[in-house]
């Protein structure tokens, strides 16, 4: 087993997670105002997000989704760029041409979000071929979640990967929503772990809600990737405590199944875990807060794209 | 008369026919949660939540409608269509011809598109003359709330598969609805504005462009005939013709990429078939060759506006007279 993370890592992890939190929650404190249309958010699976890239090194890249913030800012994008992108604005990372649902910053390493579900999972097993005949030596972290594991395109790629020898970290956010509906209403089983492991690779599930397990087991499974060159499958199991996009009451969602898992928020274990007393908490929460609210003000002040950005960027 | 919104006339539609036939059913992503006044007059057998997995809810219903059942599918947002092409266009389009007849297929996918709600190109692409240009499928795409019904109901009771779009845009706004039994044709445009000067000729939200355009035009003399197409395929020839050979000029108005798109078609069939009757140039008003954009003021310089209707359908009348002018002058 590795070794125990340090305190000081600890801590940075539970300010990305904490900024993450504060982007989501003041995206959708703006949505609900009318100052932004829906976004995905990823409140209560801060965890994964952070965990995962914690462990991934610089040159390592990342396919994302629809709920793609967290991911981002734990890559160090800039929450104004993020915010800009949501906004339609021209500083956002695709000039404002994706809005909030396929935010993809090459320069981070993060590439071709698409909110195809199940695209990611395609497209990844195509960089993983790129990054392996390029002797690039990286891994290639794909997140989904546990919906587009029902697409064939999750079935696919991982048999692709796994006879292909694929350097691919699948990362399946199993947040037991899809949308609208339930996970337990669509597959007969609880983990998407037991379905990797039919593919022919390693295949672990983990407490999504505790980040250094998460990281724990993002490091083992990029150990197993680079010792072996083959394919690694990590489940983190969560949960979405807010609805599947901004605005959505969750009149759908059982309440006590809420509530059980908002016992279990992320944040809140790590903060227990690390036993910080309460100004250093506040500390640590007035620096997030300060940077969201100067990064939404820098993205509302932004301008919009020039109509003849209308027809650049079909073509190279 | 009554007052429903374009999800409840939709909603009403598949619900009055659930109960006149026993092998309606429907389902889709979330379709049970979002439904919940069909789920619980109908159950859980009937109105079902899926995985999430286009390609075997489209399959799945492509198989139960050869065997008789009448399945309606809601496919999301019409980009998501694209993971359902196989069954819908391979199976749906073809395996009647193909098996010489032996097969029907009595379905109806239904996807939201348009712009409105700046969701951006992989929610939003109006790729409805796809499944035009592909045999063995019917396209209606309403722009009424009472259309939405009555064509819902028809498309449901059609023995052929039918792709039904929703424009997101207006899955809230409310319209009027004949009360009791209201069935309206697939293949037969309606007329919502009369004119004897130009024809705008469009559907989907675009024909509300096209009104508000006619309404400019009038302002300025100019009687347009606004036609709202309803159905794609089969498309009112007979109402395309009659139109345009009245007033001489036409200019076909849709969201949809240009190339290819409905309005290419609609210019080929004055071509051959009211050549003589054209006064000027068919015009296309679309929208560019490139993806829906998500930010809001790209999105609204990508869909056709009113005001550009308006100034293309007034220079149909200038080129007119620089037509004259140049005859005149040789
Ligand atoms: C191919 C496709 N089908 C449907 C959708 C609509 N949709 C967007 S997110 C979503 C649920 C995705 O569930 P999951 O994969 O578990 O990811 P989560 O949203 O829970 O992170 C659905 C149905 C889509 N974007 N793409
Ligand atoms: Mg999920």
């Amino acid at each position: 087993m590795t070794e125990a993370v340090e305190p000081g890592a600890l801590r940075g992890m539970l300010e990305n997670m904490l900024t993450i939190r504060a982007y989501e929650e003041k995206a959708a404190a703006m949505q609900a105002v009318g100052q932004a249309a829906g976004t995905c958010t990823s409140v209560g699976q801060e965890a994964a997000a952070v965990g995962v890239v914690a462990a991934l090194g610089a040159e390592d890249l990342i396919l994302t989704n629809h709920r793609s913030a967290g991911h981002l800012l734990a890559r160090g994008a800039d929450p104004a760029r993020i915010y800009a992108e949501v906004l339609g604005k021209a500083t956002g990372y695709c000039k404002g041409k994706s809005g909030s649902l396929h935010v993809s910053a090459k320069e981070l390493g993060v590439v071709l979000t698409s909110t195809i579900v199940g695209a990611e999972l395609s497209l990844a097993a195509g960089v993983g071929l790129a990054s392996s005949m390029q002797g690039r030596n990286n891994v290639v972290a794909c997140f989904f979640g546990d919906g587009a594991a029902s697409e064939g395109s999750f079935h696919e790629s991982l048999n692709l990967a796994a006879v292909w020898k694929l350097p691919i970290l699948y990362v399946c956010e199993n947040n037991q929503w899809q949308a609208f509906v339930h996970r337990r209403e669509t597959m007969p089983m609880d983990h998407i772990s037991d379905w990797a492991a039919s593919h022919g690779m390693p295949a672990a599930s983990v407490d999504g809600n505790d980040v250094e397990a998460v990281y724990r087991a993002a490091q083992a499974g990029i150990a197993h990737i680079k010792t072996t060159g083959q394919p690694y499958f990590l489940e983190t199991w969560t949960y979405r405590t807010r609805g599947h996009y901004e605005p959505d009451d969750q009149g759908y969602v059982d309440p006590d199944e809420l509530a059980a898992w908002r016992a279990q928020d992320p944040i809140d274990r790590l903060q227990r875990k690390l036993d910080l007393d309460a100004v250093e908490i506040q500390v640590i929460q007035k620096r997030v807060a300060q940077r969201i609210e100067k990064a939404w003000n820098e993205a509302i002040a932004a301008p919009y794209p020039a109509l003849a950005d209308l027809t650049s960027d079909v073509y190279a | 008369m009554q007052c429903l919104t374009i999800n409840d006339a939709i909603g009403q539609a598949i619900a009055e026919e659930m109960r006149r036939d026993s092998n309606v059913m429907m389902f889709g992503e979330g379709v049970a949660t979002k439904r919940v006044d069909l789920l619980n007059e109908f159950g859980g057998r009937r109105i079902r939540n899926t995985p999430l997995a286009e390609g075997i809810i489209a399959g799945a219903a492509v198989g139960a409608s050869a065997m008789g059942m009448r399945p309606v599918i809601d496919l999301l947002f019409a980009p998501f269509m694209t993971l359902a092409m196989d069954e819908l266009v391979n199976s749906a389009g073809k395996l009647r011809y193909m098996s010489g007849g032996q097969f029907k297929f009595p379905l109806v996918a239904m996807a939201m598109t348009g712009t409105g709600w700046t969701v951006g190109a992989q929610h939003n692409h109006n790729l409805e003359a796809w499944f035009v240009h592909s045999p063995g499928l019917k396209v209606v795409m309403p722009s009424t709330a009472a259309d939405f019904k009555g064509l819902m109901k028809s498309a449901i009771r059609d023995d052929n598969p039918v792709l039904f779009f929703v424009e997101m845009a207006m899955t809230f706004d409310s319209g009027e609805v004949p009360d009791g039994e209201h069935l309206v044709p697939l293949g037969k445009a309606a007329v919502r504005r009369a004119g004897s000067d130009v024809t705008l000729i469009s559907y989907g939200k675009s024909v509300r462009a096209c009104e508000a355009a006619a309404s400019q035009l009038a302002e300025k003399g100019v009687f347009a005939e606004v036609i709202d197409l309803r159905s794609l395929k089969p498309l009112d020839e007979a109402a395309i013709l009659a139109s345009a050979k009245k007033t001489g000029r036409v200019v076909v108005v849709h969201e949809a990429n240009r190339m290819c798109g409905v309005g290419a078609e609609i210019a080929a069939i004055l071509a051959e078939k009211a050549f003589v009757a054209l006064k000027a140039p068919v015009l296309r008003i679309t929208s560019p060759d490139v993806p829906a954009p998500s930010s809001y003021p790209l999105e609204l310089a990508f869909a056709p506006q009113a005001d550009a209707i308006a100034t293309a359908a007034a220079s149909l009348f200038e080129s007119d007279q620089k037509a004259v002018r140049e005859i005149q002058s040789s």
